[in-house]
């Protein structure tokens, strides 16, 4: 029997109190669940499959970070930033190394910026390429597209090792500078990456942009409005993705981001697409810088020479008394830490502004009246790292 | 300031305004619907302990005029720490008030859903007050304090007591534990 759209309508309408007649359920997901990136529940109420309301639980992974923090010297909680988001430990040293110059007043020499400039740029490669696979992981495409991103991501971690000496926990910026200069060769083994991204980007995006299931799970699908994302702190490019014109690279122009030319790409709906392609533009973007800052860093020095002696007496270190508060935008938003100093070697008070942490946020005001399997990839959307999260 | 807010009392410490904790929600409002400031994007939210008092410490900015930081400070005495909660003016006070509820144990009044937010509950104390002493902070183990020992560090008596108490405990349950015969 054929049915007219209308018709099928009023069917539906008819049966709509019965649908609504079903009892609610409370489902946990997680804190085990391959679906939330790490030990993170979701307390959510059902109705058939629909989410009705959705409670996030965290600290699973909490450690006290900041309470560490305060209790070291200034560089010896260096090495534990990495630990925040452990996709992005080159943003997490940046934003802290900028917040302790903020608060000490510290010169940084050119070349050294350039280099930070250009392992922040890295970085978000990194987590784009990898946040990208994960999202289709969520979706049902299991693994193969992580496989192909972790193939590019392996290429810059092999240059985050030669540099810094360790792939993930790179722990390589100092308070004035970076740890050490790029050995030989590398410079031309970034360029070599840079050069090849591009296509890597192509088939990537040829196999997924217009690819019909990926539109019709993501479009419309966890849309945030334009208005919540303002009001609810949300940064990065889950902001952006609202059409959020704010990209701390931008206002702020920190280290030297004001002399390169980029653009911000800006999302119109604010759904699960938009995030995707924003990430995607935003890596054609960050290649853009990576480009300018290969062709222009200088050579000199790569460490204020001040602060050298630094690394074998860190507890020499006192910052004047006073407050700074130091942010980049990191790739999942913005990364701040606000610091206290009592003129002791210790911070006297070290906070953490996490990005996925806040984020997380809006996460229940997306997910009502979508189906689990939609709040799954909202959860993907958003990109948390558990690290950072809990802190 | 003044002339807007009648009988404000504001103090500039650091580049920040310091407040009473009634004038907070005004000033905020304020803050983000005038075309002046136009300060619509609450960055952070920080518990300070300062011995003498709490402060919680907002960072606004603006997305539009793109200017920032105003810094707004509210000072509170430590056993009475009571806050209105600014979850009504701007959405991202909710998890960053419960985070600083939970750490240092400021209250926000007006909070929609103020639990703890990273330990769990039921959980005593507020790790991030300067006071706070973590519950293994003098827990040594009978093997430790041999090794200290060994190495002449002294080691004082109530530790050293604590220490054999837990060895002893400890055999005390191997003791009781069934072998697995008795199985």
């Amino acid at each position: 029997m054929t049915m007219t759209i209308e018709a099928a309508d009023k069917t539906f309408e008819a049966y709509d109190p019965v649908l609504r007649d079903t009892e609610t359920l409370e489902v946990n997901l997680g804190p085990q669940h391959p679906s939330t990136h790490g030990v993170f529940r979701m307390n959510v109420k059902l109705e058939g499959e629909t989410v009705l309301s959705l409670k996030p639980v965290m600290g699973y992974l909490h450690r006290n970070h900041e309470q560490i923090a305060e209790n070291m010297s200034y560089l010896g909680s260096m090495p534990y930033t990495d630990r925040l988001d452990y996709f992005n430990s080159m943003s997490n040293n940046f934003a802290y190394a900028l917040a302790v110059e903020k608060l000490a007043a510290i010169e940084v020499p050119e070349r050294a910026r350039y280099i930070r400039v250009i392992m922040a740029e890295l970085t978000r490669l990194v987590n784009h390429v990898s946040v990208i696979g994960f999202l289709l992981n969520d979706l049902g495409a299991f693994f193969t597209p992580v496989l192909y991103a972790f193939r590019e991501r392996e290429k810059i971690l092999d240059i985050f090792e030669e540099v810094a000496g360790s792939r993930m926990m790179c722990n390589y910026f100092r308070f004035g500078g970076v740890k050490r200069d790029f050995p030989a060769g590398v410079l031309d083994r970034i360029r070599k990456i840079v050069g090849v991204f591009p296509k890597f980007l192509e088939e990537f995006e040829g196999l997924l942009t217009q690819n019909e299931i990926l539109c019709l799970r993501c479009q419309r699908v966890g849309v945030l409005p334009y208005d919540l994302a303002v009001s609810a702190s949300i940064t990065g490019p889950m902001a952006r993705a609202s059409g959020v014109n704010y990209d701390i690279r931008k206002i702020d122009g920190y280290s030297i981001y004001n002399r390169f030319k980029f653009r911000v790409p800006l999302g119109t709906v604010g759904d699960v697409y938009d995030r995707y392609m924003i990430r995607v533009l935003e890596m054609h973007e960050s290649l853009k810088i990576l480009e300018q800052a290969l062709k222009e860093i200088p050579e000199g020095p790569v460490l204020n020479p001040k602060f050298s002696a630094l690394a074998k007496a860190p507890r020499n270190f006192k910052p004047p008394k006073g407050e700074a508060y130091g942010r980049v935008e990191a790739p999942k938003g913005e990364l701040g830490f606000y610091l206290v100093s009592d003129g002791t070697p210790q911070p006297w008070r070290y906070h953490v502004r996490a990005p996925s942490f806040i984020n997380l946020t809006v996460l229940e005001d997306l997910c009502i009246g979508h189906k689990v399997a939609d709040a799954v990839i909202i959860l993907g959307s958003i990109d948390i790292v558990l690290g950072e999260v809990d802190h | 300031m003044e002339e807007r807010f009648p009988g404000i009392q504001v103090q500039i410490v650091n580049q920040g305004l310091v407040l009473k904790p009634g004038d907070l929600i005004r000033v905020a409002e304020f803050l983000k619907e005038s075309e002046e400031f136009k300060l619509n994007y609450l960055s952070l939210i920080t518990g300070v302990d300062y011995l003498e008092h709490l402060e919680s410490v907002y960072h606004l900015y603006s997305i539009d005029l793109r200017t920032g930081p105003v810094v707004l400070k509210v000072r509170v005495p430590r056993d009475n720490a009571r806050i209105p909660s600014l979850v009504s003016v701007f959405r991202g006070a909710e998890f960053q008030e419960r985070e600083a509820y939970d750490m240092m144990g400021i209250v926000y009044e007006g909070h929609p859903d103020l639990r703890r937010i990273f330990m769990w509950e039921g959980f005593e104390g507020f790790p991030l007050r300067k006071d706070y002493i973590p519950e293994d902070d003098d827990v040594l183990e009978w093997e430790d304090v041999e090794w200290l020992e060994r190495h002449n560090v002294k080691v004082p008596e109530d530790l050293k007591e604590h220490a054999r108490r837990l060895k002893e405990a400890g055999k005390e349950a191997r003791a009781q534990k069934p072998t697995e015969k008795e199985v």
